[in-house]
């Protein structure tokens, strides 16, 4: 068996690596574990493309971010903070 | 987007709101509603509740400012009382669950992604490795939140179960740190990022099928290429 191949089969399995992504995009693995991720995302485009993907979606989220709500508490909170401030 | 409170103003912002400062306690109900919002929904069984607790948490926040003495941030502090607002239950029934209770139901060994989509474990060359890969995305340049990928993305959030949502909306949607939604909900570090994972999952497939974005693997040309190589080698 060549290098190649020899290397295919010490890797993680594509199906161990999605579910490290989290941990790994956190920094939650140990050095030896980060490792094997790293090695594995250099040979393989699908696991790569599958991070790239979950820190797309990590990164997109902020702009979900919704203040309509805050809005509509606002006016009746006020009213109570001022009457609570005058006792 | 509001300017993020810098715990360096939060004295500042703790002594505005102890002089009855009306435009500092409006900045900290816009800043924190959302998520307070987002939190007690995770608690109790409706939207209406939900904005029922965070109304109350806010009126006791400012009966109890003159108490906040620094001892954790005051996001914490404030997450806090929301906590407690909403597990105590008050006048009205809430059927309210503790998080960590919720994140035990939700905490099954579900792939993050169907186990079709690679070869199988017992492969004898490439075992568990991708048939069906994630491809590119055609993203527009203003990113994922444009067009209809916006509400793709709403709706695989809304269809996430309570704790996996609620962890997502505080980390990703709020851009809260891992410690402070831990702090907030109680939970191990451990545990936030199993939820945290398992919706970033969801979500991340979601697009993809809205995409339609996979690629097939050829595992006979992969070979191929790969034993091409050993046969170069062996002739040179």
């Amino acid at each position: 068996m060549n290098d190649d191949l020899a290397q295919f089969r010490d890797d993680l399995a594509c199906t161990e690596v999605v579910e490290l992504i989290t941990e790994y995009l956190e920094g939650a693995l140990d050095d030896a574990e980060r490792r094997r991720v790293e090695v594995h995302l250099d040979s393989c485009p699908g696991c790569s493309k599958y991070l790239e993907q979950m820190k797309t979606v990590a990164g997109s989220l902020g702009g979900l971010r919704d203040e309509a709500m805050a809005r509509e508490l606002r006016g009746s909170l006020i009213a109570s903070f001022r009457e609570l401030r005058k006792r | 987007m509001p300017r993020p409170i810098a715990e360096q103003d939060e004295e500042r912002l703790v002594a505005a709101l102890l002089a009855g400062d009306e435009e500092a306690f409006a900045a900290l109900v816009d800043h924190h509603s959302a998520a307070l919002l987002r939190v007690a929904m995770a608690y109790v069984p409706s939207r209406a509740v939900a904005e029922e607790v965070v109304q109350e948490t806010w009126i006791a926040v400012m009966r109890g400012i003159d108490g906040f003495e620094g001892r954790s941030s005051l996001k914490t502090w404030i997450f806090r009382i929301l906590t407690n607002m909403a597990l105590r239950g008050g006048s009205r029934e809430r059927r309210s669950v503790p998080f960590a209770a919720l994140a035990a139901a939700e905490d099954t060994d579900e792939p993050s992604v169907d186990p079709d989509r690679f070869l199988p474990a017992d492969h004898e060359l490439f075992p568990g490795h991708w048939v069906l890969a994630p491809a590119r995305w055609p993203t527009p340049e203003e990113g994922l939140l444009s067009g209809e990928t916006r509400a793709v993305i709403v709706a695989a959030i809304d269809e996430l179960p309570k704790a996996q949502r609620t962890v997502i909306a505080l980390r990703d949607i709020e851009g809260w740190s891992s410690e402070e939604v831990c702090a907030a909900l109680e939970i191990s570090a451990g545990n936030q990022r199993i939820l945290l994972h398992r919706a970033r999952a969801r979500v991340r497939a979601a697009v993809e099928a809205y995409f339609g974005a996979v690629e097939e693997i050829d595992y006979d040309a992969v070979t191929a290429h790969l034993m091409g190589d050993t046969a170069k080698r062996h002739t040179t």
